[in-house]
């Protein structure tokens, strides 16, 4: 919302001495955001006049259309200047700037041969003067609204102080000069002369039978003022001041009927719909649409209406989408002699749900859908009628209104409240004298509040007190600790998450955040199937790219790695933490229970069971080499060891058992992905990514990841260490010949159970594949260690030989001899 | 056998020692002049056909001899153990200063960081830690925050539905759902901090991302008054920008909190939006079944991009999206 100072200065009278920037901070201050001060013609000085176009000659010799003009600058002597516009003619008022001004940007302005002629001066657009950003042609004016010679500067308003507002949604009356002005001058506790008071008496003679205003269901509007006027002459202008004071909002002078409907919505927050009455029949209904129908607003588009629509229709047909936009049909045109003047004020979530369901968000719905005042149809119509019988000869024939307003339900409240929700002292006749300064009327014996008929946003003692508070200063809110809790700590789980973070980024990982969101060719291309490619689908994306939510972490590693390697990088370790979205449960409609009171205990379960589970996991990608090459030479490549390792690593940090299985997992390499398992369940996979994968995203061969379900894993139970023995060990090396099906770990398992207690580690020293004839070398060494005493050597050979025996039992292996 | 020679031998045994260049050398000195064919070594066995008069006297001649020979030779040994010792180091000595980038550097997403330093931060000052899902219930996400379906306070925030639409599932657009979780499960006083991702469906440009991160704070307990929100705002901004920063409220409208205020620090000589916040809705805390005749509390969110931003001078949003191991690894951990 735009707010020029000048305007604002005619309802509150601010002394010269206070600067726009002390508006603006005044403004900040109550909660209206200040998001720039523009300050037009700081950087324009003249001479720049009006003047009339005498005379046009086109130099057609040249490449793009050059005139040569010649005006009249009310000098006594007719200038030429050169032109490159064409958006005027012969007669047409337009902006001279003189030799000696200068414009924006530091354009000073000489007279200068150009095109074989002297052009003495130059003929402005609206951007050339800094107002607008329209750079369609030059001014035009006519010359009622301009007078030939008039200083332009003056006459264009064009020293003034712009503040581009933000308006935070509870707070309509904002939107208008009027709310702006009022804010202002409660801020600068300045006096407010209020727009409408002069407009409360004002009333206009019955000249004959104008058309009649009806509302349908009274819960869709208030209000609907309706002003019938005739007699209109369409070649009316509009005057010089308001087509300025429009530009000056941001909006477009368009015809003296579609800018006194802006011009008051603008002053006071009503927005008004105009429609020619010579297309009406009968009288105006504001209704729903009923049924689907096609529809053409203004903007020439066809739109298709819901029967939810809220429309404004006459006897035959709908005409407006009420307080969104008007109809193509009975629009204004310039043939319209006769109006009917629409002031209404209708139901907040209509105008909502209108503007949502056409993806028309206009000024007049955006007004209409945060709440305007129903008392303002009456005086914004009169506005209207006063203006426009100003302004034209056009005159007022009958005003008809349906519905009535009423002012908002008052609000009991403990003056108290205010002090305990601001934590400082406020009496309550500061209370009502700060309640009395937004407008509201208070009864002191009982504390009943009135608010005002424009503020729709009040309705508890919180809403007061925040009024209260904003008009005190928020910053006279002291600042004080609250009483200290006694204790905090992060969970188990969070704990775990943080360490498990700092051990990969230690580990020489670099973390990455990627968007949760994948499509169907991603999943695809992983190979995964079934639940583990079932997700859940957005019914708005950002793009229609990445219409899914992922459901695994790996594919947006990979992209990230493809695209750090499209930026140079060749090695390196990369990790996320994340959660991940399969679709492991059908979701059913909302359910909604009643605000205001606390669902029950089943309808809070009910709610918390509508949320599908989301997996929490974290992965790793390992692309390349270990290390960086450099002088010291070349490193190993990363490889699907490294992967299983890493995944490993992360569970013995949280103190997990965990066993491993050969698995063919997407997406994987199906001879080369390890399952870990905790308890018997799945929570980590692990390896060489699938050949297949690492050439589509042209990774280097051998990547590898791993991926740990951590919201999969159970908490670790409380470390219980054996005593650390301080006997001499006794080593022993084992070699054994297996069949190469036999896996190391099966092998293992055996010396194990086979070597009794009082084995201390077992380590695979050396694995030796090349035997041939489908055998394999594996060779342990086994450390055993007794608490209490040295071991001897007959004991030792002893649980050796029993080591090799299970392990031949159970994996046929054949102690290797040398 | 005289006298003088015995201690002549003495004196050539020294200077062959003091001669001697190197170990090897030294070897040849010790043959020479303590070996078997040794002049004193040959007297020293000639001892035995003197008489015993001789015997006396030469024999603790030659005996002295001995010592101060080996005592010589002991010495140059001593002596060129050392040169060779530092000779060999010398020898070794490297370029310390060559470059030894060859393990690769890790390091936490900034977002982590500046997460795990509000959280340990509100930690110490008693506030649990509390996360919620990134799919949300709408009734959480909005309705129980007293944003009803329809109302403009919904378009504020533009929000990714998941289909099907009449699920009422979104992506949540703040954490402040799980300060409703929290309210729904927990029993006053409450004390929490709630950081997560949360989603809007802006395009992502050099100061917006659709996907970012939020940390919300809430306080629920007897007594809590705005000025407690300032106390508590004021610290943290503190400690995220340092101790001499300044923070002020504006008047704002959320629909959960009432009074609503947004929150600005003047850091870098301007004023910065850092957040929003107030005093939770009574309307909220009576949907969260909140006696609020007896609680009252406050809220406050931040996003912690904005955050990191600001502080860290960082001007496109899409270095800390697009997972560019360049722009991570300058963080560290975070210490």
């Amino acid at each position: 919302m735009r707010a020029p100072l000048s305007w604002i200065k005619e309802f509150v009278e601010i002394p010269a001495k206070v600067t726009p920037e002390e508006v603006s901070d005044a403004l900040i201050r109550v909660g209206f955001e200040v998001e720039e001060i523009i300050k037009q013609g700081s950087d324009l000085t003249g001479p720049l006049k009006f003047a009339k176009v005498l005379s046009i000659e086109e130099l057609t010799e040249h490449k793009k259309p050059i005139r040569y003009v010649g005006l009249d600058c009310g000098e006594g002597s007719d200038r030429y200047v050169i032109c490159g516009a064409t958006n005027f003619s012969v007669g047409d008022i337009v902006v001279a700037a003189l030799p000696g001004a200068v414009l924006p940007g530091g354009f000073a302005i000489s007279a200068r041969e150009t095109y074989g002629k002297t052009s003495n001066g130059m003929i402005c657009s609206g951007r050339e003067l800094g107002l607008s950003d329209d750079h369609a042609g030059i001014l035009v004016f006519n010359q009622d609204q301009a007078p030939v010679g008039m200083d332009a500067v003056k006459g264009l308003e064009i020293n003034d102080v712009i503040f581009d507002i933000a308006i935070n949604p509870d707070r309509g009356y904002a939107l208008s000069i009027r709310g702006i002005s009022r804010e202002v001058a409660a801020s600068l506790n300045l006096p407010y002369k209020d727009p409408v008071d002069r407009l409360r008496e004002l009333s206009f003679p019955e000249t004959g039978k104008g058309v009649t205003a009806a509302i349908e269901d009274k819960s869709t509007s208030s209000v609907f003022y309706l002003r019938t006027l005739s007699n209109f002459d369409p070649t009316a202008t509009t005057p010089l001041w308001m087509r300025r004071r429009i530009e000056k909002m941001g909006m477009r002078s368009i015809s003296l009927v579609v800018d006194i409907t802006n011009y008051v919505m603008l002053e006071l927050g009503q927005p008004l719909h105009a429609f020619d009455k010579s297309k009406l029949k009968g009288g105006l209904t504001i209704k729903r649409a009923g049924k689907v129908s096609k529809f053409i607003t203004l903007d020439g588009q066809e739109r298709t209406l819901d029967p939810d629509d809220l429309m404004v229709c006459d006897e035959q047909q709908p005409l407006s989408i009420a307080g969104t936009m008007g109809g193509q049909y009975s629009e204004i045109s310039a043939s319209t002699t006769e109006i009917a003047l629409e002031a209404a004020v209708f139901n907040q979530i209509c105008i909502a749900k209108n503007s949502r369901r056409h993806k028309l968000s206009s000024e007049a719905s955006r007004r209409l859908e945060r709440g305007v005042d129903p008392f303002l149809p009456q005086f914004a119509s009169a506005r209207f009628v006063q203006l426009l019988t100003e302004h034209s000869s056009a005159v007022h024939v009958a005003t008809n209104v349906a519905g009535q307003p009423t002012l908002p339900a008052k609000i009991e409240m403990n003056p108290e409240y205010v002090s305990k929700t601001l934590g400082f002292p406020v009496s309550s006749k500061e209370v009502s004298q700060q309640l009395r300064t937004v407008g509201c009327e208070i009864d002191e014996k009982s504390f009943s509040v009135q608010p005002p008929s424009w503020r729709l946003d009040l309705h508890t003692p919180a809403d007061l007190t925040e009024e209260v508070a904003r008009m005190i200063g928020y910053d006279k809110i002291p600042s004080i600790l609250p009483p200290r809790p006694l204790h905090a700590s992060l969970t188990p789980s969070q704990k775990r998450r943080k360490n498990i973070s700092l051990f990969l980024a230690n580990r020489g990982f670099a973390e990455v955040q990627t968007f949760p969101f994948t499509n169907q060719s991603t999943i695809d291309s992983m190979g995964f199937v079934g639940e583990r490619a079932s997700t859940y689908k957005l019914a708005n994306p950002m793009s229609d790219e990445l219409p899914l939510m992922r459901v695994h972490l790996v594919p947006g590693l990979i992209e990230v790695a493809a695209r750090n390697i499209s930026r140079g990088a060749k090695d390196f370790a990369i990790f996320e933490m994340g959660s991940i979205f399969r679709s492991s449960q059908v979701l059913k409609p909302a359910f909604s229970p009643e605000v205001g009171k606390r669902p029950s205990k089943d309808d809070i379960k009910k709610i918390f069971d509508s949320i599908p589970p989301q997996g929490l996991h974290v992965a790793g990608l390992l692309v390349g080499k270990t290390e960086n090459e450099d002088w010291q030479g070349k490193p190993r490549s990363f490889n699907w060891q490294d992967a299983i390792s890493y995944a490993q690593e992360i569970l013995d940090l949280c103190n997990l058992e965990w066993t491993v299985e050969r698995s063919d997992f997407a997406p994987w390499h199906p001879g080369r992905c390890a399952e870990i398992l905790v308890d018997g369940k799945a929570v980590a996979h692990a390896g060489e990514l699938h050949p297949r994968i690492i050439a589509a995203y042209g990774l280097p061969e051998r990547s590898s990841a791993f991926a740990v379900a951590l919201s999969a894993l159970p908490q670790s139970q409380l470390v219980r260490p054996s005593t650390v023995g301080t006997m001499p060990a006794a080593v022993q090396d084992v070699a054994l010949i297996v069949d190469e099906k036999v896996t190391a770990k099966e092998v293992e398992d055996a010396l194990r159970k086979g070597a009794g207690p009082l084995l201390e580690s077992i380590t695979l020293f050396d694995r030796y594949d090349k035997i041939g004839d489908g055998k394999i070398s594996l060779a342990f060494t086994l450390v055993f260690r007794d608490q209490n005493r040295t071991l001897t050597g007959d004991e030792v050979s002893a649980m050796r030989e029993s080591a090799t025996l299970t392990a031949t039992k159970t994996c046929g292996a054949v102690a290797r001899t040398a | 056998m005289r006298a003088e020679e015995i201690s002549a031998w003495v004196n050539e045994a020294k200077e062959a020692c003091a001669s001697a260049k190197d170990l090897d050398s030294l070897k040849s000195v010790r043959t020479a002049h303590v070996g078997d064919k040794a002049p004193i070594s040959l007297a020293s066995r000639a001892l035995g056909s003197m008489s015993a008069e001789d015997k006396v006297v030469f024999g603790k001649l030659i005996g002295e001899a001995k010592a101060s020979i080996s005592e010589f030779i002991m010495g140059a040994t001593k002596k060129l153990e050392a040169q060779r010792d530092q000779k060999i180091l010398l020898e070794e000595v490297v370029d310390v200063t060559l470059p030894l980038n060859r393990r690769h550097r890790g390091g936490l997403h900034p977002i982590t960081i500046i997460k795990n330093e509000i959280s340990d931060f509100f930690i110490e000052q008693g506030f649990a830690v509390e996360e919620g899902p990134e799919l949300e219930s709408g009734w959480l996400n909005f309705d129980a925050l007293n944003i009803p379906a329809d109302h403009p306070a919904r378009t504020m925030q533009d929000t990714f539905f998941i289909e099907p639409v009449e699920s009422g599932m979104v992506l949540r657009t703040h954490t402040s759902p799980v300060q409703v979780r929290t309210m729904l499960t927990q029993e006053p006083p409450i004390y929490v901090v709630c950081p997560g991702r949360t989603f809007r469906a802006d395009e992502l440009d050099a100061t917006h991302s659709p996907v970012f991160h939020q940390v919300e704070g809430l306080v629920i307990d007897k007594g809590i008054t705005m000025a407690h929100l300032k106390g508590v705002l004021d610290n943290f901004a503190r400690h995220m920008f340092g101790p001499n920063v300044t923070t002020r409220l504006r008047p704002s409208f959320f629909p959960f909190t009432e009074p609503s205020a947004e929150v600005d620090v003047f850091f870098n000589n301007r004023w910065i939006e850092w957040g929003g916040c107030g005093m939770v809705n009574p309307k909220v805390l009576a949907t969260c079944g909140i006696n609020s005749e007896i609680y009252s509390g406050f809220a406050f969110g931040m996003g912690l991009e904005r955050t990191l931003m600001v502080r860290h001078s960082i001007t496109d949003m899409h270095d800390i999206v697009e997972g560019d191991i360049r722009f991570t690894r300058q963080f560290g951990v975070g210490l």
